[in-house]
């Protein structure tokens, strides 16, 4: 019998490495897979055990976390939440951290990031508890709150860049938020703030200035074709093109009509500028005809159209349609059809026209601060895309500043100061109000904050509801703020 | 002519044993105090007191050793000692986490439950011999294990987390099945040694391998009936695994035969099929094994992908005990004794109690083989394979290598039925191993050179 009795322990043998083998599985190959799991409780509970980095606004933490008595050791705490919400986000016990910076840098909030590694080392040397790195913002807190009032009640977004660096001075999303009960240690009230919040059909928790659903840009979108057009060297500013009442649209019955009823100019032709100006409709379909989709989403990618953008939240990239008869072509032209955008790649091709033609890479962290205090890290201005050549960044400029001066954008005109702008209306869709935009850059001359205004269905205005009148007050509120 | 004849005696070992016992009596106070110092940054007041039971329990069963077992095999008792203060350990510390003191905690019942396992395994020690006595109740252990194992179908029965498979006898509650364990192993043992010619010559070969007579495979159908019979009616998928597993491993030992083993494992896979089909619980154990992190297997069996959350959360070399969150796994004193040691004492610390169990199986096993009877080879074969089948069913069940079954890991795991069974079964392996050990009655040479003496005279 004592054959098959070592037989029987080579059997013992070999189950027991298999579950040598499975722990070690499950211990050391496949434990990174285990911990990032969402809903792991332990690795929740990790990230709670230290102290989480703030969240800073000139030096001021706009969240915080201050030590707490229960399990959690620390409770999250939002100093402004409403005016932030979006841009701190939250980090919720049962629901993760989610919605802003507290999400998109949440591995250097927690400590957990590589970079950090150096800090920790000399903090676990000095003695120092660890905790997060904290992170100061772009944000120019004079700025966004000008923009939260000029918004109000009405939904919408306004963004406001530095054109020279593409720091983010201000991002405003309205409806927005209250994120202090979500980071609430009891779960009841947790899941009740969650639940009323995902609900909520006006989406508060959607960050229109840079997610959600895209919004048809509309005439705003003239200044990408004027610039596709000014770089193919066939026209300048004060070339005379076609402004009919109503445009034919080669293979439809109908034609594109202007907002305002006649033509744009005698002879039912008008300069390139005027066109800008009075927001040609005709004028700029006919543009869009002549340079066709090819030269149009060319130019639109050149200031950022279909980039897969970080400022660190996510940006949902804004498009153009991929295919277009000649009727779409000259729909595109006036920012109408398929052309989808956010509010930052607006502000964008505004920025790109201040800083010379050049479109810098937008960010909101200015600099990592370690668990000293001590700067880890500084965010450098990078260049993202060259959009035009400096000659057609004047001429827009100029363009631009008729718009504001005696165009369609008067009233988000600042007295003292020149401003450079586009107003836009956009359809959504029959019955609708449309959303009101404005786009521009001050002072004109000397560039210092790039603005773009969204208004959904018009806000207050309701159907009544112009770009210049519903988006150029609140462009101009944003901008008197930025240069006081 | 004087001729030279020395007899070499085996070490006894019961010096080492007292050493190594002594040992694994000191890993258990460092792990004690560690404990402590987590939790509160002190010594434990109560240190040696409560370090002294256990210490003055082990040396009881060394001294009975000594005493009536001279021989035994001295690895088996140091390892058990370990393994049942691990668990102690773990068990006070997961009170402490739950906000229960020494005197009404879980660590106390358990330390009690020692006592009287030990307390029994002392008795088994000292009245049982020889364990040859044991072949005479061959099938008087074969019925009693059956009665055991129906029990918790009586209106006696409890039944917890969905498996029946304990009784209640006022507020005390029992699972009957893990005496039958042993009871089974007698009874095999038993059985085959009588029978194992017959199973293992007759026969009829096919495709070269010798299968058994159809009028031979009875007690093969029967222990797999009683198997299919546990896991349909009282749901305990581990007891079903353990009784079949060691019955096909006895009748392999005892035949030599890998016919049976084919056969054993053809009816195992076949059973397990139908009864995948028609049992829902088992359906759903098949789920939580193989998609245990997907939505459905979160919500049926959460426990097991937490258990593996902890034990990811421990990596290589753990939490250090008293620092991880082994609570936050539901059962981290019984079922998920093992995630809890995972996490806190990492990968390393269960290497070594993985390597406890193998070395307590190979003592078991080189024991059987030492042994001249064939009862006392088969006893002990079927003893160490259920410790052997305990271990990889509970440790594998919750590393995903088999599906969750509810098997306890023995000495370790929370639970006074499968201590007291554990205990009395190391005392009947540690009574067998005495007798493999031990020389041959010493041949004086001296009684050569005597003239023969008459003894009796008609």
């Amino acid at each position: 019998m004592n054959q098959p009795i070592r037989r029987l322990s080579m059997l013992v043998s070999v189950l027991f490495v298999l579950l040598l083998g499975s722990s070690t599985w499950i211990q050391v190959l496949g434990s990174q897979d285990i911990n990032d799991r969402p809903g792991n409780r332990r690795t929740q509970l990790e990230s709670y055990a230290r102290e989480r980095g703030q969240i800073l606004i000139g030096g001021r933490p706009i969240a915080s976390s201050t030590p707490t008595d229960d399990d959690l050791q620390w409770q999250r705490v939002y100093s402004d939440p409403r005016l932030y919400s979006h841009i701190t986000g939250w980090n919720s016990f049962t629901y993760g951290p989610g919605g802003g910076i507290e999400q998109a840098e949440d591995g250097l909030l927690s400590g957990r990031d590589d970079k950090l590694f150096y800090d920790r080392l000399t903090g676990t040397i000095a003695g120092r508890e660890p905790k997060g790195a904290s992170l100061e913002l772009t944000i120019n807190p004079k700025i966004q709150k000008a923009a939260d009032e000029a918004l109000g009640d009405q939904r919408g977004a306004v963004v406001a860049l530095d054109p020279r660096t593409g720091a983010i001075l201000a991002m405003v999303s309205h409806p927005e938020f209250d994120p202090t009960p979500l980071v609430s240690h009891d779960p009841a009230v947790e899941k009740k703030a969650w639940e009323s919040l995902n609900s909520d059909p006006a989406r508060p928790l959607v960050n229109r200035s840079i997610t959600g659903n895209l919004y048809p840009p509309g005439s705003v979108f003239k200044i990408v074709t004027a610039a596709a057009a000014l770089e193919d060297g066939q026209w300048s500013e004060d070339s005379t093109i076609p402004g009919p009442a109503v445009l034919d649209l080669p293979q439809t019955e109908v034609g594109l009509p202007n907002s305002h009823p006649g033509a744009c100019g005698p002879d039912d032709k008008v300069t390139l500028a005027a066109a800008l100006q009075d927001s040609c409709n005709t004028a700029f379909g006919w543009l869009g005809m002549q340079l066709g989709g090819d030269a149009m989403r060319q130019q639109a990618g050149k200031f950022g159209f279909g980039d897969d953008l970080e400022v660190p939240m996510k940006v949902t990239p804004s498009t153009l349609p991929a295919q277009m008869s000649p009727a779409q072509e000259a729909q595109v032209g006036i920012g109408q059809y398929d052309v989808r955008v956010t509010p930052l790649q607006v502000a964008m091709v505004s920025s790109a026209v201040a800083n010379d033609g050049v479109v810098m890479k937008p960010h909101l962290v200015q600099s990592v601060l370690g668990s000293d205090l001590s700067t880890i890290s500084e965010t450098k201005p990078e260049q993202l895309s060259k959009a035009m050549e400096p000659k057609t960044s004047d001429q827009l400029t100029d363009m631009m500043k008729l718009v504001v001066e005696r165009g369609t954008g008067t009233q988000a005109a600042v007295s003292g100061t020149s401003v450079a702008g586009k107003t836009g209306t956009a359809e959504h869709g029959a019955g609708l109000p449309p959303h009101a935009w404005f786009t521009g850059f001050a002072p004109a001359d000397n560039p210092q904050i790039a603005v773009a205004v969204v208004v959904e269905d018009g806000g207050r205005a309701g159907n009544e509801a112009y770009g210049g009148s519903v988006a150029g007050p609140i462009s101009a509120a944003v901008m008197k703020a930025a240069l006081q | 002519m004087r001729r030279a004849i020395t007899t070499i005696t085996p070490a006894r070992g019961r010096n080492v044993e007292l050493l190594l016992t002594a040992l694994a009596i000191g890993v258990v106070i460092l792990a004690y105090i560690n404990v402590s110092v987590a939790e509160s940054g002190t010594v434990p007041a109560d240190l040696l007191g409560h370090t002294g039971i256990l210490a003055a329990i082990a040396l009881a069963v060394h001294l009975v050793l000594r005493w009536r077992a001279s021989y035994a095999d001295p690895i088996i008792l140091p390892i058990v000692t370990l393994l049942n203060g691990i668990g102690l350990v773990m068990i006070h510390r997961l009170d402490l986490a739950a906000g229960r003191d020494f005197s009404s905690g879980l660590a106390l019942r358990q330390l009690v439950w020692t006592g009287l396992g030990v307390g029994i395994a002392l008795a088994v020690l000292i009245a049982l011999r020889d364990h040859r006595v044991l072949r005479r109740y061959t099938y008087t252990a074969g019925l009693a294990a059956l009665v055991f194992i129906a029990l918790p179908l009586t209106p006696l029965g409890h039944s917890v987390y969905g498996a029946k498979i304990w009784i209640k006898l006022g507020a005390f509650t029992f699972q009957p099945a893990e005496i039958a364990k042993i009871l089974l192993a007698v009874f095999f043992a038993g059985y085959l040694v009588q029978t194992r010619d017959m199973l293992a010559l007759a026969g009829h070969k096919v495709l070269g391998i010798t299968f058994p007579r159809a009028r031979d495979m009875g007690p093969l159908v029967i222990a797999w009936l009683a198997a299919a019979f546990v896991l349909v009616l009282e749901n305990d998928f581990g007891t079903t695994l353990l009784i079949f597993g060691l019955f096909v491993a006895m009748l392999y030992v005892a035949t030599e035969r890998i016919s049976w083993v084919v056969l054993g494992l053809g009816l195992a896979a076949g059973g397990a099929l139908v009864v995948y089909q028609f049992a829902s619980h088992v359906q759903t154990r098949v789920l939580c094994w193989t998609d245990t992190f997907s939505e459905e297997g979160m919500q049926q069996c959460g426990q097991l992908a937490t258990g593996i959350m902890g034990m990811a959360a421990g990596g290589i070399s753990g939490t250090g005990l008293g620092r991880g969150r082994p609570w936050l796994t539901p059962l981290p004193e019984s079922d998920f004794i093992f995630t809890s040691l995972a996490e806190e004492l990492g990968l390393i610390g269960i290497f070594a109690i993985i390597m406890l169990y193998a070395l307590l199986v190979e003592r078991g096993l080189r024991s059987a083989i030492g042994l001249r009877d064939g009862f006392g080879k088969l006893l002990a074969t079927g003893l160490t394979f259920v410790l052997a089948i305990q271990v990889f069913v509970v440790i594998g069940g919750v590393t995903r290598v088999i599906p969750l079954t509810g098997l306890t890991l023995p000495f370790i795991a929370y639970g006074g039925s499968s201590l007291l069974t554990n205990w009395t079964l190391v005392a009947i392996l540690l009574r067998i191993s005495d007798h493999a050990r031990r020389p041959e009655p010493e041949f004086d040479p001296a009684s050569m050179d005597a003239p023969t003496q008459m003894v009796k005279a008609r």
